[in-house]
């Protein structure tokens, strides 16, 4: 048996009377792949700014390197070979990647003056490490997220790392990027680097890791193998709550499509798509980034007008040339990334869910009724399960889930017939994810229209009944979610490279 | 050979040089004036005090502020050490009023430093309320006058002179001050700072991405407070090198100057949001704006245009950088990606 890289033991935590940690115990072997998987707000953030010395916990021991420690200082978790890579990498944009790489060299060794060939050097050297090509004068800023991800792996292993903490670190990464970076930590691991993998992200923790360590309001639930789990397990644990994975059927369908599209494409993105919606049904649209999937989704809302084809509502032919349009016809659109492009987030809840309908709740002498719209947000935050003391607080102060519920209540406040969705639960936790599919098929089955398009395989295959597969701009086949597996979706994405994998 | 140039047409410092020698060959053409040696000695004379403050306003630009308290400063500092001296009839060399004012710019901007390092509070703001804090010093407490006469020392030393150009055809001459040689300093001192120091990588790695910074191994708070004091000697400097080259102390003639100062800086390619941003380009935007300001006379625009152009120069220069921006971002994500 060897000894651990890292043991810690019974870690209590609190934060102004929240005890964010509890008797938590975490010991990690070299060269382990070690999952830590947990809901946001479940701890996990706290626990790796306790093993990196952020943090001092307020009970327990952590070992490291045969020493005890009751608390780390950032310098001592470095120096014994302990290594976040946060999940915004901590680069720095405006600078090399040279700079970028040896400027903490440079700082550890108290340096008033840097030497640009020495920095040139120890830049060359780490990235030889994980055999990463790249140019080192090139700007960081002007990288791709994956690449970004690379030149923190490199800094990280500079200082003789035993172990990397990576902080939800698959977030923006496609899937190859994700495979490509699976292969640098199997290469850590043969070298007997550590990793600690923080995700909950079910597929991929259930693909990299050798131990799992579930985590659920601060307290350790279990720490086991990945045989000994199943994906309703984990969830169970995870959340506490029981799922039932049964398939979506829709109840009511309409015979005539509410939405139809005959030959409908934009110019670089997207060509000759027919898709039909009924009414009571969830389409699913699915397809690797960049297949045009997101670009159609936004040209049904209009926010990208078709350049060629049409598009019918109730057997009508009708232009949708821009999103007032589009909300005019009855179209609503959560889009992929709420943060930039779904919310106010300094404003408060409740103007946000009626800022689209701010119109029914104008008087006659044109002043807006301030105490029906906050009834309205307040109708809505019941409605949705939103999770907030008061509706005038800041979209900001509310977890992602929450936030994407809030998305929602904006449009379904407008009374659409047609709801579209673009990847309703990127970065959302487990549990959320499940309270809106839950809504979804709700809204469904009571006569609203509903397309999610995703790339998230289980998502679309439970809660579609319907599925269109998207690669490279058209619609290649449309699937029965109940007898399709989600590998042989996953083909149907991704297959025919010659045109999958041009570069743009 | 064509990274050189792939580089070159990249920086935005080569587009200003092209703009600078575009405007003065529209002028040398108008005016038959511009590349005159007296011309040329007056533009280097006009450039001194501007080009002392931008290196100022830079450095604090790069680590993703913007000063605006250095006209304040500066005439605070250089009144108080003017105000002293010619109370206490010194006539010594020009040294003393020097190191005093070093002393006193150094104070005002810890003054800076402190609440800057501490607050979370846009620069921006701060500086808006120490610029009014410093001004209403010199007006309140020290009841601040025009001083006609200055230390002897300092009269010297605004009136003394490298060279004399001499207009050829007109005859008319130009004096290079003793002064440029301290923007020359300043200008090479804050260029080892800047590239070849952890602190000047730090003001870099702060205006990218503060808490990355923080997290490498920068103390932050100390870098901030450092780069205020440095700029507040900086700028006492050009108000002492403006005040002995007025030969007399005007309290508010400095103020005001913030706005075209900011503007030469952002015009060199320093962007409002920090991290980016070269000494070169600081001088180049500084030069440009001079010469906009000194030369329009030379082709007979009305000055009332000057400044017309400036803020038409200024929205240019700033929409260009904006627009390569839009696009470098707009590229990144490649529409088909696989």
């Amino acid at each position: 048996m060897v000894d651990n890289v890292i043991a810690v033991r019974d870690i209590g935590k609190a934060f102004a009377g929240v005890q964010a940690l509890d008797g938590i115990t975490l010991e990690i072997a070299p060269g382990e792949i070690h999952c830590l998987a947990g809901e946001n707000g479940s701890g996990k953030s706290t626990l790796i700014k306790v093993m990196s010395g952020v943090h001092a916990p307020d009970t327990g021991t952590i070992e490291l390197n045969g020493k005890t420690f009751s608390k780390l200082s950032p310098i001592e978790a470095i120096s014994n070979g302990v290594q976040v890579i946060y999940q915004d990498f901590s680069v720095f944009p405006n600078l090399t990647v040279m700079e970028n790489l040896a400027l903490n060299a440079e700082l550890a060794a108290h340096r008033t003056f840097v030497s640009w060939k020495r920095m040139r050097a120890v830049a060359e050297e780490a990235i030889a490490k994980i055999n990463f090509t790249i140019d080192l004068d090139e700007k960081v800023g002007q990288l791709s997220v994956a690449q970004k991800q690379l030149v923190a792996i490199s800094r990280a292993l500079m200082s003789d790392a035993k172990l990397i903490i990576m902080d939800e670190p698959t977030t923006a990464l496609t899937k190859r990027e994700v495979d490509a970076l699976f292969a640098i930590i199997l290469d850590l691991k043969a070298r007997g680097i550590a990793t600690l993998f923080v995700s909950h992200k079910l597929d991929e923790v259930f693909e990299i890791s050798e131990r799992f360590t579930i985590i659920r309001n601060g307290k350790s639930v279990i720490t086991c193998l990945p045989e000994e789990l199943d994906h309703a397990t984990f969830s169970h644990h995870m959340t506490g709550r029981e799922f039932d994975d049964n398939h979506f059927v829709p109840e009511h369908v309409s015979d005539e499509p509410i939405l139809e599209t005959r030959g409908l494409g934009v110019n670089g993105a997207f060509a000759d798509v027919d898709l039909t919606l009924r009414k009571g049904e969830i389409l699913g649209i699915t397809g690797l980034l960049g297949s045009g999937r997101t670009e159609l989704a936004l040209s049904l809302f209009g926010a990208k007008p078709a350049d060629s084809g049409e598009i019918l509502i109730n057997g009508e032919a009708v232009d949708v040339n821009s999103v007032r349009s589009a909300i005019a016809h009855g179209i609503g659109y959560v889009p992929e990334d709420r943060l930039t492009e779904g919310l106010f987030l300094e404003r408060s809840i409740s103007s946000n869910i009626v800022i689209s309908e701010l119109d029914s709740f104008v008087s006659k002498l044109g002043a807006l009724d301030q105490r029906k719209a906050d009834a309205e947000g307040q109708r809505w935050v019941d409605e949705l399960k939103i999770a907030t003391p008061n509706p005038a607080n800041a979209v900001n102060t509310l977890s992602g889930g929450n936030q994407q519920r809030i998305v929602l209540a904006k449009w379904l406040a407008t009374h659409p017939k047609i709801l579209i969705l673009n990847g309703p639960t990127v970065g959302v936790d487990i549990g959320s994810k499940h309270d809106i599919h839950r809504i979804l098929r709700t809204l469904a089955s009571e006569g609203l229209g509903v397309i999610i398009i995703s790339d998230d395989i289980p998502e679309v295959i439970q809660n579609c009944n319907r599925v269109m597969a998207m690669n490279a701009g058209r619609i290649v086949a449309e699937i029965d979610p109940r007898t399709t597996t989600e590998s042989e979706l996953a083909e149907l994405m991704s297959k025919d490279p010659s045109t999958v994998d041009g570069k743009g | 050979m064509a990274k050189l140039v792939r580089k070159l047409t990249k920086s935005n410092e080569f587009y200003l040089l092209l703009v600078i020698i575009a405007v003065s060959i529209v002028i040398q053409l108008r005016s038959g004036q511009f590349f005159s040696a007296n011309n040329l000695v007056d533009l280097a004379n006009a450039m001194v005090v501007p080009g002392i403050f931008a290196v100022g306003a830079f450095m604090v630009l790069v680590a993703g502020g913007i000063d605006v308290s250095f006209p304040a400063l500066a005439s605070l500092s250089v009144y108080a050490t003017t105000r002293v001296l010619v109370d206490a009839g010194y006539s010594g060399g020009v040294w003393l009023p020097f190191l005093l004012v070093i002393v006193v710019g150094a104070i005002l901007g810890a003054f800076n430093g402190l609440f800057t390092s501490r607050f979370v509070v846009p620069v921006l703001i701060i500086t808006l309320g120490t610029a009014s804090v410093f001004s209403g010093v010199m007006q309140g407490v020290f009841k601040s006058v025009q001083i006609p006469n200055l230390p002897q020392g300092m009269s010297d030393f605004g009136r003394s002179t490298l060279f004399v150009a001499t207009n050829p055809e007109s005859g008319l001459t130009s004096n290079m001050p003793m002064a440029f040689l301290i923007l020359v300093a300043v200008v090479a001192v804050a260029f080892v700072v800047m590239r070849y120091t952890t602190f000047g990588r730090g003001l870099y790695a702060i205006g990218g991405d503060e808490s990355a910074a923080a997290r490498a191994g920068f103390k932050v708070r100390k870098i901030k407070f450092w780069l205020f004091v440095i700029v507040g000697i900086i700028a006492s400097l050009a108000g002492l090198v403006r005040t002995s080259m007025m030969d007399q102390m005007h309290p508010t003639n400095l103020l005001g100057m913030e706005l075209m100062v900011i503007a030469a800086v952002v015009l060199g390619g320093a962007s409002i949001t920090g991290g980016t941003g070269t000494l070169t380009g600081t001088m180049l935007g500084t030069l440009l704006i001079v010469i906009v300001q000194n030369s329009m006379i030379l082709v007979g625009i009305p000055t009332f245009w000057q400044g017309f152009a400036l803020g038409t120069l200024i929205l240019v220069g700033t929409g260009i950088s904006a627009v390569q921006l839009t696009r470098s971002r707009k590229r990144a994500p490649a529409l088909v990606q696989g």
